[in-house]
């Protein structure tokens, strides 16, 4: 390699160096599976949140609050909360991931991103128990 | 070399000499296919959807809140402006679905052949204007 005219770019890296660390890290697999699960509980879940809003259009707080009390409603809400934003995660890491280039901004762009999901998450599953409780 | 990418976009030429890769051609290189065009919905309306996110939040906190907050938010979200900004996300929600389950057939390791990706892709379409037509059809029957 040093005997080669290398007169278009230098690389002061050993090319060991330059693949650490971007390789699989033996978690590369969760993310996608994750993905995928979070996906197949939303394909019903979300059918059953749709067909949940069209039943509560012009509902007013009162009955609202009788059908998220309802267990099998509150618990669906629940678990389509769970399932919705932490797909939205994974999917919105990976947005982020693609398009933000500098190292620095992408870390702090995820956890935010991330932080903010976590509290929305906390706040619609918080705000289904205070409503059926 | 600014960052570690960089240093990845380095390969070599057939002579064996280092050279700096190009960057892969971008969007607007390409003329728009059908199999180009469903990716990217996927990704903008799950975009879309995650800001939805927002609305399904204020939906349920001014509900656990009190009268007075879900009120307000039911008056926003019945205003034409509401119903607008709910009928694209109801249209995001079921392309976002219907394509969901073309990836999902696809990670099954079928449906790859171009002629049916295209049909498949055609199907995905119509599904999601059809179940959203279908959404607000019954949604303006019960409302």
């Amino acid at each position: 390699m040093s005997n080669e005219n290398t007169s278009s770019v230098h690389i002061m890296r050993s090319q060991l160096g330059r693949a650490r660390g971007l390789g699989a890290a033996k978690s590369g697999l969760h993310h996608w599976w994750t993905q995928r699960v979070t996906a197949m509980a939303l394909l019903p879940l979300s059918l059953y949140f749709v067909l949940s809003v069209l039943m509560l259009a012009g509902a007013d707080r009162a009955q609202m609050a009788a059908y998220i009390g309802e267990p099998w409603n509150t618990v669906l809400f629940l678990c389509l909360i769970a399932a919705l934003f932490s797909h939205l995660s994974l999917g919105l890491q990976v947005v982020v991931e693609d398009y933000v280039r500098n190292d620095a901004k992408r870390m702090m762009t995820l956890l935010v991103l991330k932080g903010g999901i976590a509290v929305l998450a906390l706040a619609c599953a918080v705000s289904v128990l205070k409503l059926a409780f | 070399m600014k960052d570690v990418r960089e240093a990845l976009m380095v390969g070599r030429n057939t002579e064996g000499k280092l050279v700096r890769r190009p960057l892969s051609p971008h969007l607007q290189v390409y003329k728009p296919q059908l199999s180009s065009a469903t990716s990217i919905f996927h990704r903008g309306t799950g975009v879309a959807l995650g800001a939805g996110t927002l609305l399904l939040t204020a939906w349920l906190v001014s509900a656990a809140a009190g009268d007075a907050a879900f009120s307000i938010v039911q008056a926003l979200l019945a205003s034409w402006i509401g119903l607008l900004v709910l009928m694209g996300f109801t249209l995001a929600l079921f392309y976002h679905f219907c394509n969901g389950m073309r990836h999902l057939f696809w990670d099954s390791g079928r449906g790859f052949e171009l002629e049916a990706m295209h049909r498949n892709g055609r199907m995905v379409i119509a599904g999601a204007v059809v179940l959203t037509v279908v959404f607000w059809f019954v949604g303006f029957l019960v409302w």
